[in-house]
This record gives structure tokens, C-alpha cells and sequence, in this order.
């Protein structure tokens, strides 16, 4: 793309894209990272996760500064006027999976060790991967203005929904029948539903790239009629 | 996709297709067609020398002044042609009325500005008549409050924005059909300025009214559709709020954004 006349004003919009490209990255490593020390029962992994989070909520602060000052002294207009509004849209709910992921981190030592051959704890790591990566290309999808890759990222949402439906059955289940693995598989649900709701986020930030790439809003998805996987 | 929305206007009160002015063997204006109504301030926009002036100038037949321009295409003013041999060209600028970037008052008083046109054009019947029109003129100019007290002062006595209303009120005081402005507010502050947009904003739906301007954002804030000219062409024409968030010309983009050249 041709730069701006006033240099200022491309210099402010590669910081804006920077600093959304460093919080994609720590988002998705958060999640991956929880996910890990939830396998590994890595209580200081899970700490790590919990405060690293700090940076992810100062770059949102961070963005928000940038983007009112943008619009303030620049007036971007067309494609800046969408990026720029995407990307104070894009830092709310990157904080939020932030959120999620710290979440499941505190979750880790309140799932006991126990509970660890259960068949959903082997299909959580499945799962995560899957909706790490939905933040990943959502993320990339914003840099690279590529309205495929996030309408690529919109369908993967039924894959975590899947999982998410399979894990509550599983987990329903083997609470029926170990009535004493309540507490770690009502951990486990959360943590199951935290990931679900990463790919939901990660299916709006895909959303806001499509519109900012494109200038076209996406109709309204159906939604499925499976009624688990939705908040 | 998003449908391209329809522009087209059933009884347009100007409509203009494939316009061509030449100055001399130079051409400036490639082939423009765009409909004018009352419901919508239509703004032409684009960088100097793109002819978004030029273009503005042949609605009234301002060009015919120009000795060395020549006017192709058809121009009609509620379905009649305006380069028509038959057309009246003073009678033309009194339905086609035009305020220009500079205000030029008249060197009389304010009552004069108003009541010259009329006049000369015998739209009133004694002094009490020119009376009401000068009021209402300078109502519908949002001015009269500001000097009513001092009707028989110096026009040009006034401050710049007051000047300019008094200019549009000049152009109200015939009875115009179609307002074309001429970048307006380019010798205003902005509190002058948004005066201006106000009263445009006002003006709309009794006047069909045409804007050329500078200032990207006013064209935002005025108009309802927009016109963006580049090298003598029409490069995009379109619904304000999609030329300002979704242009579909790179070259519309490229201007709006602040990227041009």
C-alpha cells in the first residue's frame, strides 16, 4: 500500500499494527502455555501465564491511547478509518482470550493429579491447539489484510465447538459414574468451555478483519442448533 | 457483497451526461455524467486541477465567459438543455444561482445585496415587497438576526462568514432552483465555517445544492453524495458515507486517505 503524505501518520499506524502483533503473539502463547501446564501439572508454568497477562492488558491501554489519539489528529478515513477502528475492537477481545487463558492457568492446581488419565484431558491439548491456532491466524489474517485467512478462521469455530460438545459428554459421564471427581471435572468443564469461548473470540476478531480488509460486513452466522457449545 | 447502491434519481432537477469541456485544444473535463436533486448536497471532490471547479462552472454556464472553453454533452435543468440556443443564460443563473470561495459582496448596503437581484429581475412589486423578500432571504441565509438593525449598513462592513451568508442570501433572493458553491468556507474560520455547513444543512430539500471543497471532512459533513474528480475524469460518485469508508477506486482511496501522490 502507498504510504501517507504525512509520514506521522503511517509511523503511528505500524506502531497500532505492532502492538497488535505482539499481543496476538503473547494471547497465543498464554494459551498454549496454560494448556501445557495443565498436561504437565506445571504449577509455575501456570503462575507464569497468570502474570504475564499484566502485558497483555498494558497493550490493550496501550492501543486504545493510540487509536483515540489517530483518530483525533489524523481523521483516517476509508481502509485507515477500518483498520484503525478493527484494531480498537481486535485489543478488547484479544484481552478477553488473555483472560481465558489466565483462567484455565488458575484452574491448574485445582486439578488434581488423578484426574489426569481421563480421556477429556487427553482431548483438551487437541482442542487448545486448535483454537491457538484460530487466534494465530486471526491475528496474521489483521497484519496481512487477508480476508481468506479469516473467513478460514470463522469456519474452524464448529471444530472447537465439536470438541467442546464431546468433552461435556465425556466429562458428564465419568462424573456420573466417579461422583468423587466432581470438583476436578467441573475444573475441567471450565477450562473445556474457556477454550470454547477463545474460539468464539478469535471467530470475532476474524470477523473484524474481514470487514476491515474488505470493507463488507459478514452476514450473521447460523448457529448451529446444538445449544452446549453456545454461551 | 454489498450491492453497489443505485444512484440514479427518477426526475433529477439537473442531470449532466458525458460532459466534455475543452480549453483550447486541452481537455479538462473526460466524459462526466451526474444527476443533482433536492434532496441531497452533492460534493465534488479531488485535488487542484482535477476540474471539479471547471465541471461546477458549466452547470450555470459560468464557462461561457472563458472564451477559449467549449462544452460538449448534454446539461438539462428540469429536463431542458442549458447550452440550448433558446436558454436565457441570465434568467439560467438566477435558477442556477452560485457563491463563490471569496464573498463578493456588492459595495452597497446588506438591503441592497439582497434587493439587486430581485430587482433586476422585477420579482418585486414595490418596497414593501422587496421588504419581505430581503427578510426572508436573510432568514433563510441565517443571517438576518445578526443585521436586521443595520440593513442600510456596508455589506462589506461585515466579518468574512457574515459576508459569505450574505452572498448566499444574494443567491436565495432570486429564487434559485440549484445553489452551486464554490469552496465556500475556504476563506473562513471554522466557527464561520460551520455556519455555513449548518445553513447548507438548512437549505437542503428547497434547493438543489452543489458543493466543490478542499476540506475532505466537510464534504463528510455536508453532503449526502459525493463526486470525487481526478485529471478531468469522474473517478468515483457515490453515497458520502461509502465514499468515506468504503471507496471501491484506489484512486478514490488513495485521495481520501491522504496517499495521493
Amino acid at each position: 500500500m502507498a504510504e501517507h503524505t504525512i509520514k506521522a501518520f503511517d509511523e503511528e499506524i505500524d506502531r497500532l499494527r505492532g502492538l497488535i502483533a505482539e499481543m496476538g503473539g503473547r494471547a497465543e502463547a498464554a494459551i498454549e502455555n496454560a494448556m501445557l501446564a495443565l498436561q504437565r501439572q506445571d504449577k509455575a508454568l501456570a503462575a507464569q501465564v497468570v502474570a504475564d497477562d499484566k502485558r497483555i492488558d498494558a497493550i490493550e491501554a496501550e492501543v486504545e491511547k493510540l487509536v483515540i489519539q489517530v483518530i483525533a489528529l489524523r481523521a483516517p478515513m476509508a481502509n485507515d478509518l477500518r483498520d484503525v477502528i478493527a484494531a480498537l475492537k481486535i485489543v478488547s477481545v484479544v484481552e478477553r482470550i488473555g483472560d481465558y487463558a489466565k483462567n484455565i492457568a488458575k484452574r491448574v492446581p485445582l486439578v488434581a493429579s488423578n484426574t489426569r488419565t481421563l480421556e477429556p484431558i487427553s482431548l483438551l491439548p487437541s482442542m487448545g491447539q486448535v483454537a491457538g491456532e484460530m487466534v494465530h491466524d486471526a491475528l496474521n489474517a489483521f497484519a496481512a489484510r487477508d480476508a481468506d485467512l479469516a473467513l478460514a478462521v470463522i469456519e474452524r469455530d464448529t471444530v472447537v465447538d465439536d470438541f467442546y460438545n464431546s468433552v461435556f459428554r465425556t466429562l458428564v459421564t465419568f462424573m456420573v459414574e466417579n461422583p468423587k471427581t466432581i470438583s476436578e471435572c467441573a475444573h475441567l468443564l471450565f477450562i473445556a468451555k474457556n477454550i470454547e469461548r477463545i474460539g468464539d473470540h478469535a471467530t470475532n476478531v476474524a470477523e473484524m478483519v474481514y470487514y476491515a480488509a474488505t470493507g463488507q460486513t459478514l452476514p450473521e452466522r447460523e448457529r448451529g442448533a446444538d445449544l452446549q457449545a453456545e454461551d | 457483497m454489498q450491492e453497489q447502491t443505485d444512484l440514479t434519481i427518477a426526475n433529477p432537477k439537473m442531470s449532466a451526461r458525458d460532459v466534455k469541456v475543452f480549453y483550447g485544444p486541452k481537455q479538462a473535463i473526460k466524459g462526466v455524467s451526474i444527476d443533482v436533486d433536492m434532496d441531497h448536497v452533492t460534493a465534488f471532490i479531488g485535488p487542484s486541477g482535477c476540474g471539479k471547479s471547471t465541471f461546477l462552472r458549466t452547470l450555470n454556464r459560468m464557462n461561457d465567459t472563458v472564451a477559449s472553453a467549449r462544452v460538449e454533452g448534454t446539461i438539462t435543468l428540469d429536463g431542458e438543455d442549458i447550452y440550448a440556443p433558446s436558454m436565457d443564460v441570465v434568467q439560467l443563473r438566477a435558477r442556477v444561482g452560485m457563491v463563490f470561495q471569496k464573498p463578493n459582496p456588492f459595495p452597497k448596503s446588506i438591503y441592497e445585496n439582497i434587493a439587486y437581484g430581485p430587482r433586476i429581475h422585477g420579482l418585486a412589486a414595490g418596497k414593501a415587497d422587496m421588504d419581505v423578500i430581503v427578510e426572508k432571504s436573510l432568514r433563510r441565509a441565517g443571517l438576518w438576526d445578526e443585521v436586521k438593525d443595520r440593513l442600510h449598513d456596508s455589506g462589506t462592513a461585515l466579518s468574512g462568514g457574515q459576508q459569505q451568508r450574505l452572498c448566499i442570501g444574494r443567491a436565495i433572493a432570486v429564487e434559485p432552483e440549484v445553489i452551486l458553491m464554490d469552496e465556500p468556507c475556504s476563506a473562513l474560520d471554522p466557527i464561520a465555517t460551520a455556519k455555513i455547513e449548518e445553513l447548507i444543512h438548512e437549505l437542503r430539500g428547497r434547493y438543489g445544492i452543489v458543493i466543490v471543497t478542499h476540506n475532505m471532512q466537510q464534504a463528510a459533513r455536508v453532503s449526502q453524495r459525493t463526486a470525487f474528480f481526478h485529471l478531468g475524469e469522474l473517478v468515483e460518485y457515490g453515497v458520502t458515507s461509502d465514499i468515506f469508508t468504503n471507496p471501491r477506486q484506489e484512486r478514490t482511496k488513495d485521495y481520501i486517505t491522504g496517499r495521493y501522490g
